[in-house]
């Protein structure tokens, strides 16, 4: 029987829901909390494997604490999805935008400084509106519209006395044009499994479901599952979340997320979307 | 207490609004402890 391996740091919704779909298909599930393990080097892949399973989904919400975890287990020659290179690349939009470009896949232009002073200096470039964000972290936390001079230099000179060398990262976007929603995609491999747009809540920019934003299937066009998939495959591919706007000069892809959250996606499309997961994990293991 | 609750998942106390994080389950005994602050790495 394949054993697999589920860590996580918080237990979501999401989590039970892919306990419960791979219990369903016959795989033997391991939960394993993060917050609780002591990774030994000498272990060798057998112990490793005994102690996590045959292959393991990276469900972490801690960014570093995910990543490293993986590494350990990578190390051993254990298959973990996401993978530790397309975590470290999702995990910080800095990275992500310099893939996508290079990529050439749509996406906002950015700026990046790493000083207060640096920060005003690209704010004059790019101009107002311009969105200012952290380079980790989700739900449109600390994500701040500078819609002037005044109020950027406000919020410049707040982050920059907020402590831990993140802060001192300044990743300034363009505030792109478009309607007040964007489009989250849920990707397993070269597969489309869900797609809906998130509506902002009324009086709010931001369209995080973290912070009201609702619901809506949206369907999917030739353009934006062209883009999806090759901002996808620019990371490196896996279970992602790709988020999109709809700009006027079409469609741009602004963050793409490698834990996703798929409860507001499964209640709105009506699709089994942790059994398609499974179904994309039981497939890279019999490769 | 939701009835299907399972261990490592997070409860927000109705009274207080603090989150606690399911610490372990013996029959119907339910361990809690208080669950980890947001962290500025925390995403999905």
């Amino acid at each position: 029987m394949i054993c697999l391996g589920i860590i996580y740091d918080r237990l979501r919704w999401e989590e039970k829901e892919l306990s419960k779909s791979a219990d369903a298909r016959g795989l033997d599930v391991n939960r394993v909390d993060a917050k609780t393990i002591s990774l030994d080097s000498d272990w060798s892949s057998t112990d490793t494997q005994d102690k996590f399973g045959n292959i393991v989904l990276q469900r972490c919400i801690s960014y570093f604490r995910g990543l490293h975890t993986t590494a350990f287990l990578e190390s051993k020659g254990l298959k973990v999805i996401n993978s530790m290179d397309v975590a470290l690349t999702c995990g910080n939009k800095l990275l992500t935008t310099l893939k996508l470009e290079k990529a050439n896949v749509p996406t906002p232009r950015t700026l990046f400084s790493f000083t207060a002073e640096g920060a005003i200096e690209s704010l004059q470039t790019i101009g107002y509106p311009a969105v200012l964000k952290p380079v980790t972290g989700s739900w449109g936390r600390m994500v701040v519209k500078l819609n002037d001079k005044e109020t950027a230099q406000a919020m410049i000179e707040m982050r920059s006395k907020i402590e831990g060398p993140l802060n001192q990262i300044f990743y300034i976007q363009e505030m792109v044009d478009r309607p007040p929603r964007d489009i989250r995609t849920i990707v397993a491999g070269d597969k489309i499994v869900a797609s809906i747009y998130r509506h902002a809540s009324p009086g709010e920019w931001r369209t995080n479901v973290s912070i009201g934003g609702k619901g809506d299937i949206c369907k999917v066009t030739s353009e934006l599952e062209d883009v999806v998939l090759r901002a996808a495959d620019t990371v490196g591919g896996g279970l992602l979340g790709v988020d999109a706007m709809e700009s006027e000069n079409g469609i741009l892809i602004h963050e793409i997320n490698n834990t996703v959250e798929f409860k507001g996606a499964a209640s709105v499309c009506g699709v089994d979307i942790a059994n398609e997961i499974i179904s994309y994990i039981l497939a890279q293991n019999r490769r | 207490m939701p009835d299907d609750v399972v261990v490592g998942e997070i409860i927000t106390c109705p009274d207080c609004g603090s989150d606690f994080e399911i610490f372990s389950i013996h029959k119907k005994e339910i361990e809690i402890k208080p669950a980890e602050t947001v962290g500025e790495d925390w995403g999905e």
